[in-house]
């Protein structure tokens, strides 16, 4: 059962007015899987999130959540939805509790669960004390986690979450990404996000979006590898001549970084650190440190964007 | 029909969001002032000329000299006071982008008019059936006319849920509140102008206005043709509200 499909959208496009927002994007989410769904400002991320929770019909293509056709049976499939926007909808005069209790009750939950829907929810997004208050006079991390509330009360199989974190202190963003997490082990989440060290945190899937397309789709682990250069940063005691480095196996390029320490590329394919260090060793060079060149998801993230655009500018 | 759970859900929402705000209690309390007012001058002129009356052969009742005039004018305040109240009833929610909750939620687009409708037209009735006590309280003094005053209280209440539904629709074509309500305010008293400025010659014009239609309920009549148009209206701007609810799905 942990493979099962609960979002299912093939095809999907969306016009605003003559403008194509969201153009051919097909995307798939099983159980138990958090998907990022990545793009600059922009890239129609947010539009996506809205098609998939049914505020806006897409103008071909069809989504499926959790077996249901969202165009026609839209009752029962939203039903397995729960949906952070950009901004939370929240009715700020309203009391938490009673704003929590509509929702869940919009959302169908039976009457007589609600009240241990309400007590669960709360715990999980760190409401207990909160239940009380007035929706306006909480500070914005909190209403953002009575938004997340609203989202997850009904325990959907698919939870979208616009932007969670956006506006939260760090502790908050750990918390909440905590929360996803958890989110993650037993619901579908998709969420879009700028800051891609949540990405790397708690996603396990992601997904470009740019001028409407998906120009990339993996898993985050694998996405960290891309535009991956080989390379590390040595450093040697006692430095022979640079030409001498460049005779190493598999060198492309040498930047002397100091006088003892330099940066050194290398073809992806050869065991160049290996060669170094014995080579090092013959020689007396003194190697001190090793440290590979680490590529962060930014790098490969800035890597793929630009590359479509100048891919489409050559088009 | 069984009233579905979402719109009851949806009405009592909206019901109590209307006693959440002090403003709410402080037009309920002003309203009342003024129509108590309203009512002792009215009784107090009646007494005046009570003693004239009774060599009439068919004298006016106090039913009809008292309790009519003074619905009357609720009908003409309900002109100003239910755009305050339906205003806020999607163009709120969509300028504070509350709208997504419900459009996301599994609940049909025509639940959502109906559920709101219905909730804001429980709070008016409040104010019609507050009205109706204090005319009541006549029934210490003297006997009424049972008759008519149900006939002004059906066509008191469809006269109210007709300017509620042409509100509601006003109010899903904007996302400033304000003008919802100015423009609501501005169609209703056209249709009252088409009623009180048209002459004989255009009685089809007439026709067009909910005020004239209400006028029968107000003489004591209850017409099929006054209560299909009244249904009409409702129906009409309702079924136009669904439409445009489902259209910001579509246009974004």
């Amino acid at each position: 059962m942990s493979l099962q499909t609960t979002l299912n959208a093939r095809n999907l496009t969306r016009r605003f007015g003559k403008r194509e927002v969201i153009c051919n994007i097909s995307m798939q989410l099983k159980r138990g899987e958090v998907l990022g769904l990545l793009g600059p400002n922009g890239a129609g991320k947010s539009t996506m999130m809205q098609l998939l929770s049914g505020v806006l019909i897409p103008h071909s293509g069809q989504i499926e959540i959790c077996g249901f056709d969202l165009a026609r049976e839209p009752e029962l499939a939203k039903a397995c939805v729960g949906y952070l926007p950009e901004n939370p909808p929240l009715y700020r005069d309203m009391r938490v509790d009673d704003y929590l209790v509509f929702a869940a009750k919009l959302h169908g939950v039976a009457r007589s669960e609600i009240t241990e829907a309400l007590s669960i929810v709360k715990n999980r997004c760190g409401l207990e004390d909160a239940g009380r208050k007035i929706i306006a006079t909480l500070s914005k991390g909190y209403q953002q986690r009575v938004g997340i509330a609203q989202a997850i009360i009904h325990q959907p199989d698919v939870v979208i979450l616009d932007e969670p974190t956006v506006g939260l202190d760090p502790l908050q963003i750990r918390n909440i990404r905590a929360l996803i997490r958890e989110l993650g082990n037993s619901h579908s989440v998709i969420l879009s996000t700028h800051l891609l060290s949540e990405v790397e945190n708690i996603c396990d899937r992601v997904e470009i979006i740019q001028h409407g397309q998906l120009i990339y789709g993996d898993t985050s682990v694998r996405m960290q590898s891309l535009g991956h250069q080989a390379g590390f940063v040595v450093t040697l005691q006692a430095p022979p001549d640079v030409k001498e480095l460049y005779k190493v196996a598999g060198v492309i390029n040498v930047e002397t970084l100091s006088a003892t320490s330099f940066k050194i590329m290398h073809a992806i394919d050869a065991n160049t650190a290996e060669a170094l260090l014995s080579r090092s060793a013959q020689q007396g060079w003194q190697a001190q440190q090793l440290t590979p060149l680490q590529v962060s998801i930014e790098d490969a993230f800035v890597h793929l964007t630009r590359k479509q655009d100048t891919h489409n500018n050559e088009a | 029909m069984k009233l579905d759970t979402m719109i009851l859900t949806i009405a009592n929402k909206e019901f109590r969001s209307l006693f959440a705000a002090p403003s709410t209690w402080l037009i309920l309390g002003g309203l009342q002032f003024i129509l108590a007012w309203l009512f002792l001058t009215h009784l107090d002129a009646f007494l005046q000329v009570q003693s004239q009356f009774a060599q009439l052969v068919n004298p006016p009742g106090v039913t009809l000299s008292v309790a009519t005039p003074v619905l009357g004018t609720v009908a003409f305040m309900m002109m100003m006071l239910v755009p305050i109240f339906t205003m806020r009833l999607i163009a709120e929610e969509w300028r504070n982008q509350t709208l997504v909750l419900l459009m996301a939620a599994p609940v049909a687009g025509w639940k959502i008019i109906v559920g709101k409708y219905i909730g804001l037209l429980l709070f008016l009735s409040l104010i019609i059936v507050a009205c109706f006590i204090m005319l009541l309280t006549l029934a210490l003094g003297t006997s009424l006319d049972y008759g008519l005053l149900l006939s002004n209280a059906v066509g008191l209440f469809l006269l109210t849920a007709c300017y509620t539904a042409l509100g509601l629709y006003f109010s899903t074509l904007t996302t400033q509140p304000i003008v919802a309500a100015t423009s609501t305010i501005a169609a209703l008293f056209g249709l009252w102008l088409i009623d009180v400025a048209g002459s004989s010659s255009s009685l089809a014009l007439q026709a067009l206005s909910p005020t004239i239609h209400f006028q029968s309920f107000s003489a004591g009549l209850l017409l099929g043709k006054d209560f299909a148009y009244l249904i009409l209206f409702i129906a009409t701007f309702l079924l136009l509200a669904i439409r445009r609810l489902h259209n910001t799905r579509i246009y974004g």
